[in-house]
């Protein structure tokens, strides 16, 4: 990374048309993606002042041999913040790679940001802002070739967010070509409500960014012939798996064999009751007797 | 008890339900009324005719025939909503001729049936007024051609067929005509006009070819303003172009004089400008002045003189041959609350043939328009009628002194509705007071009983059905139970709000709002929204709810607003703010004062932000939520979305602690090379979600992302913009946004390729469902997207339930970062879509249906389930079971979903759900130039019984079975002695 560095701040100083050249001789042995995320440990970066800015880079890099496809050149675009009300000031700088497709559309890769500290007078305006609950703002140009394009893109996030172990924040950039859509800037994790005041232990910060372009919207399903083609295979290609008797079954058996039983049941008690009750009713009618018999006799008596 | 409920959903949704009517239950929960519009033509067919009618035209672009008895329509045509209609007059007797879209179709209808006999298309080169001449026809055997003016040619229309038999273009001869005369029977055709700013041209043709035979022009230095009066057929009378002076043309052999009069002359201590009216009197022209409207007589030699001069609020009416040589016109003027008619003869101002005074509902506002028309009357002298267009845009027929009938067509144009309780009902107000007396009740339950057993005769059908629609119950004023009853205010482009019962539709009350009236300081007032303004749940019982008029004085978005206060049971004004700052958005706040007055948010022009109502308490009650407060608003023809938030109180000339200055958190900037905003939409305020959670197939959780900031936004190339077919699908897409309007944070970005607008969207819960173009597949389509909530997704461990190590009770941040996820899908729809809205339920349990106003002006209700993410070509069987539709390429039409069954809501605009208290049914307001209401129930009425349930029988069935479980038990106690005794 850092020899790549070297080399382009080499030849950006030797001159434009060798930018190219070398912008060209790097892209051949990558894979582009378009979503690139990593993090970038904060502070100022020493070499920052010494990157010559590539604003003026062709806007339309030029196209050179009919077999090349693609080529891409370099870009910068700067940050500004604002504490609360205040004006903006330069906070920072996202430099990209420009990718030129060849039917004619551009798209950003290959974001770097380099994230310039907090001054100490900015750092007490922000410890106002984290007493008061207000908003760090920060803006980016909408279009990042003739910046600031129509109008700036600005994005909030209350300043009480942001302070972790560092200040850490994240930034998710939506790209059309070459203009900016809009910033989600804020924290990246949750910010939970009600915000506690916190300052943070280092004022460095943790920035991470992320680059996305527009989904494609998935395609309607045309598929009329395949229903009415598929039906017939599918009724045969899955045929409803053949489950055993028990299984199938075994909700009417059960109930089934318990009645059974219970009828087994009171089939095995019914000579025994009529085999007792027979005595019972003649014991009683015995008792009668002897009841009878004892009237009588009192009555003898 | 709410599983049980879930439970039974489940259920219903499993079974596949279909939303339809029986025949005998139409009109039952469902009204329809239809309108027309405001009047703006009126031609009378009373002649020879059995049913004397009324052809009229109005500004909804209707043409109707109405019943000169009753005012009820006979047919009615709905015209596209860039076909206005410029004139109308009959032809041949037998049809109805109709000039719209500028002068470029001309249309002939069959008077006694509406069917379209032929239509033109008449071409010409430049846009110019539109002048149609029907030449009156006497005889009826010789076919007059139609002269029609229109883009600057002159066609003849042969009236029986429609073909044009000749045409001429009289743009390069450089006359832009005002007038065209065919005097009967003459071969000459007339035509008067101007030729830049100061020439006067008068043309002749032949009424055989169109030859121009002759060609006359005339110069005037002081230059004309542009409006011209017939006083006779060669006189006419212009203004010039300071409009102070009244120049009399006279055209005769050919040669043009001008004479000149200062209106000052006329008029004593005259000032300021002069306007002409437009009226077709002989020998009498009008003028407006200053708040006056004066008439002038022309006498002979080309001297004016002043006949009356009478108040602004007056209305004349076009001159009606009555006999020979005779015309007669009427005047309206208002006196109080009484309009006085006068009908007057053209020759003789000071006779007056009729002079009647007619009671007038003052909350009809000042008469606008009046067409007159004559009849014999039995001692063979001459009467007339009026027909009267009020401000309010109703329309009158008014005969000997009296209003015969009359029409609310201001219901043709709803701008915004809102609904209102009803009064609870109050003790001492008996519910039996209401119902009939006892016998008349079991009689209607025998009757139902009868009709439920099938016994009825076809006499008692008839009666049952009577009783079910004439059933007292519905139209009581007095809130129900099941919450079907209530108050639609509608607010009409006339400035007039209407209360209209739910039960039966008939107005309740209506109210000319006065500060959205035609004053010095409101030059063409508009009204913009209804609020609910208070609605009282502590003080039900004495407090009456009221509602927030929004209103603006003229078009454009910096204009003064208007405020006004209605009460919603009486319809009396109780407040109200004429003239304070431009509104350009009004944000109702979630938080009521003391009194339960919503507090609310007026953005201005200014990008200021004012509360209202203006007391100290609200002050209170904002500046402890005032860092909780934002809004957003869209600059559509900029392509700029901006999040706003308040920042601290105006700093103005005169302190205002009520206004707050605005500060900018966030702004979305979308290229505008590429992208154009066409559509967004948002949730509605007042939705209920039940629950946040979807429980999928396989045991599974979902977390819905149910956050009320949520904000669709649509966008096209700018080259699509136009119509459907304008652009090829290489050139067009569609992108698709959903936006956190708090933060300003894209939460989903999707891009269709080769589709094109309108869009049309509705958002609710955590789905969009959105309608559009597809120019690959040269069809309609329907797109959904659901976003669910991942942070929450962990949630699912039932010990983490238990033990509460759970975030599911923790407050939502908008500063947090989101972890979403979106599933979308697309499928095919048939129609053409108007407006689409979603069902909305009490508790949001009940599942949901889209009501897709079509093109055919119908509202059809589509069930969500077949706009599921999740469809798949074989669901599994526990996907099945969930009720999982098999994936299908376009959206199923079945004929019983059609919620407006037979009916056409004609002109449909819009569509409004209104949760009633049973939680499974919603009742639906649809408008256009007709109103349609019903109530409808997604899942069926799993919560109460249905409407024609019969009490009666059940309680039979009940007191049957008692009493055989008595005489059995009496029976088998019986039975038992005998035993024993054995």
């Amino acid at each position: 990374m850092r020899t790549r560095k070297g080399q382009f701040l080499l030849v950006t100083l030797l001159s434009l048309a060798l930018l190219i050249w070398s912008s060209w001789a790097f892209q051949s042995d990558e894979l582009l993606a378009d979503d690139e995320e990593f993090g970038l440990e904060g502070g100022r970066s020493p070499d920052l002042d010494l990157i010559v800015p590539t604003r003026s880079a062709p806007s339309q890099p030029t196209r050179r041999r009919h077999s090349d496809p693609d080529s891409d050149s370099k870009v910068q675009f700067p940050l500004d913040h604002a504490f609360g009300d205040s004006d903006f000031s330069p906070a920072g700088t996202f430099s990209a790679r420009l990718k030129t497709w060849s039917h004619g559309g551009q798209t950003l890769t290959k974001l770097r940001f380099s994230r310039e500290a907090f001054t100490e007078m900015e750092k007490e305006k922000f410890k106002k802002l984290l007493e008061n609950d207000d908003f760090y703002r920060i803006r980016v140009p909408s279009n990042v070739l003739s910046p600031p394009g129509r109008d700036h893109i600005v994005s909030s996030v209350k300043a009480r967010c942001l302070p972790g172990d560092h200040l850490d924040e994240h930034f998710v950039i939506h790209m059309e070509g070459v203009n900016i859509l809009a910033i989600n800037y804020g924290s990246p994790g949750a910010c939970p409500y009600p915000r506690q005041l916190k300052l943070p232990a280092k004022w460095s910060f943790n920035s991470r960014t992320v680059l996305k372009s527009s989904e494609q919207a998935p395609r309607t399903p045309a598929f009329a012939e395949e229903i009415l083609g598929g039906e017939n295979v599918d009724g045969e290609a899955v045929p409803p798996p053949e489950r055993s008797f028990w299984a199938k079954y075994w909700m009417y058996l059960i109930p089934l064999g318990l009645i059974v039983m219970n009828a087994m049941t009171q089939a095995m008690n019914m000579p025994e009751e009529q085999a007792s009750g027979q005595p019972g009713s003649q014991t009683q009618q015995t008792g009668a007797a002897v009841q009878r018999g004892q009237t009588a006799s009192a009555r003898r008596g | 008890m709410a599983i049980k409920v879930f439970l039974l959903l489940l259920f219903l949704s499993c079974s596949h339900s279909v939303f339809s009517i029986y025949q005998d239950q139409v009109g039952l929960m469902d009204w329809h009324q239809q309108y027309i519009g405001k009047v703006k033509h009126a031609v009378f067919h009373t002649q020879k005719a059995g049913r004397k009618r009324v052809v009229v035209s109005t500004e909804e672009n209707v043409i109707a025939s109405l019943d000169l008895r009753s005012g009820k329509i006979f047919w009615r045509h709905v015209l596209g909503a860039d076909d206005a209609v410029d004139e109308i007059d009959i032809a041949l007797g037998k049809y109805v001729i109709t000039l719209s879209s500028e002068g470029s179709i001309l249309r002939a209808w069959n008077l006694p049936d509406g069917q379209m006999v032929w239509e033109t298309f008449l071409s010409g080169s430049s846009p110019s007024k539109s002048i149609l001449f029907v030449p009156a026809n006497l005889r009826g055997d010789k076919d007059n051609p139609i002269l029609v003016y229109g883009n600057g040619c002159l066609h003849a229309v042969s009236s029986i067929d429609g073909e044009v038999v000749w045409n001429k273009e009289l743009t390069v001869e450089g006359i832009d005509v005002q007038e065209l005369i065919h005097p009967l029977g003459s071969d000459v055709i007339y035509a008067v006009g101007f030729g830049g700013l100061y020439q006067f041209d008068s043309c002749q043709l032949n009424a055989k070819n169109g030859e121009l035979l002759r060609h006359e022009k005339a110069e005037f230095p002081g230059g004309f303003s542009g409006e011209i009066s017939s006083v006779s057929s060669d006189t006419f009378v212009a203004s010039d172009a300071a409009h102070s002076i009244l120049v009399l043309i006279s055209v005769r052999d050919g040669a043009i004089n001008f004479q000149q009069t200062y209106i000052s002359d006329l008029v004593q201590d005259f000032s300021g400008t002069a306007v002409l009216l437009p009226s077709k009197l002989t020998g009498i022209f009008s003028i407006k002045i200053d708040g006056f409207v004066v008439f002038v007589k022309v006498i002979d030699e080309g001297k004016l003189e002043l006949v009356d001069k009478i108040d602004h609020g007056a209305a004349v009416s076009d001159a009606l041959p009555i006999s020979e040589g005779q015309q007669a016109f009427a005047l309206i003027q208002h006196e109080g609350n009484k309009i006085q008619l006068t009908v007057k003869t053209g020759h003789d101002w000071d006779d007056d043939l009729v002079k009647e005074g007619i009671k007038m509902d003052c909350e009809r506002g000042l008469v606008h328009k009046v067409f007159i028309n004559n009849y014999i009357r039995r001692d063979m002298s001459h009467g007339f009628r009026a027909l009267i267009v009020m401000e309010d845009h109703s329309l009158l027929l008014v005969q000997q002194g009296e209003i015969v009938w009359s029409r609310e067509d201001g219901l043709a144009s709803i701008i915004d509705v809102t609904t209102s309780e009803l009064p609870v009902e109050k003790h001492g107000v008996s519910v039996a007071k209401v119902e009939q007396n006892l016998f008349e009740w079991l009689k209607g339950h025998v009757l139902k009983i009868k009709g439920t057993l099938m016994l009825a005769s076809p006499d008692e059908v008839a009666e049952i059905q009577r009783i079910r629609l004439k059933s007292s119950e519905k139209s009581k004023m007095t809130r129900d139970h099941n919450g079907f009853r209530k108050l639609l205010i509608v607010l009409t482009r006339a400035g007039k709000l209407f209360a209209l019962h739910t039960g039966d539709g008939r107005v309740v009350w209506s109210l000319l709002l006065n500060p959205l009236r035609e004053s010095e300081e409101c030059s063409s007032p508009i009204g913009l929204k209804i609020y609910q303004w208070q609605v009282p749940h502590h003080h039900a019982m004495d407090e009456n709810p009221s509602v927030l008029v929004v209103g603006r004085c003229a078009h454009g978005l910096d204009a003064p607003g208007v405020l006004s206060v209605v009460d919603a049971y009486t319809g009396k004004e109780i407040n109200s703010l004429g003239a304070v700052h431009s509104i350009v958005e009004v944000i109702p706040l979630p938080f009521t004062d003391s009194t339960e007055q919503r507090l609310h948010l007026l953005i201005d022009a200014n990008q200021r932000a004012h509360l209202f109502p203006k007391t100290h308490e609200a002050i209170s009650i904002i500046q402890r939520e005032f860092a909780n407060i934002y809004w957003y608003s869209v600059e559509a023809d900029n392509g700029i979305i901006r999040g706003h938030v308040l920042k601290d109180n105006c700093i103005l000339e005169v302190s205002d602690e009520y206004c707050f200055n605005t500060r900018d958190l966030w702004s979305i900037v979308f290229p505008s090379e590429s992208e154009k905003i066409i559509a967004t939409v948002t949730r509605k305020s007042n939705e209920a979600v039940h629950t946040q959670a979807k429980v999928m197939a396989e045991q599974d959780v979902m977390y819905k992302y149910v956050s009320k900031n949520l904000l669709f936004v649509a966008n096209v190339l700018p080259k699509g913009i136009g119509k459907i077919g304008s652009v090829t699908p290489e050139e067009s897409w569609l992108v698709v946004y959903l936006i956190d309007t708090v933060t300003g944070r894209i939460l989903h970005r999707m891009t269709h390729h080769g589709s094109q607008g309108p869009v049309h969207a509705v958002l609710s819960e955590n789905w969009v469902v959105y309608h559009y173009f597809n120019l690959k597949a040269h069809r309609y389509e329907m797109s959904v997207i659901e976003i669910y909530d991942q942070s929450r997704a962990d949630n699912k461990d039932i010990w983490k339930l238990v033990l509460g190590k759970h975030n599911l009770t923790s407050p939502i941040s908008s500063y947090s970062r989101p972890e979403v996820i979106t599933k979308t899908q697309s499928y095919f729809f048939t129609h053409t879509v108007k407006t689409i809205a979603v069902t909305s339920t009490a508790k949001g349990i009940t599942s949901k249906q889209l009501l897709i106003g079509t093109i055919g002006d119908q509202v059809l209700a589509l069930d969500k389930r077949f706009l599921d993410p999740r469809r798949t070509v074989n669901p599994s069987q526990v996907e099945k079971e969930e009720g999982i539709i098999p994936l299908t390429d376009s959206l199923p039409i079945m004929p019983q979903s059609y919620v407006t069954h037979i009916l056409k809501v004609e002109g449909l605009r819009g569509i409004v759900t209104v949760p009633a208290k049973l939680e499974s049914t919603a009742l639906v307001f649809t408008y256009g130039v007709d109103l349609f209401f019903t109530r409808i129930a997604p899942s069926r009425t799993y919560d109460s019984l249905t409407e024609d349930f019969s009490y009666a029988l059940l309680l039979i069935t009940i007191v049957a079975l008692l009493a055989a479980i008595f005489v059995t038990w009496v029976w088998s106690e019986r039975k038992e002695l005998q035993e024993k005794w054995r």
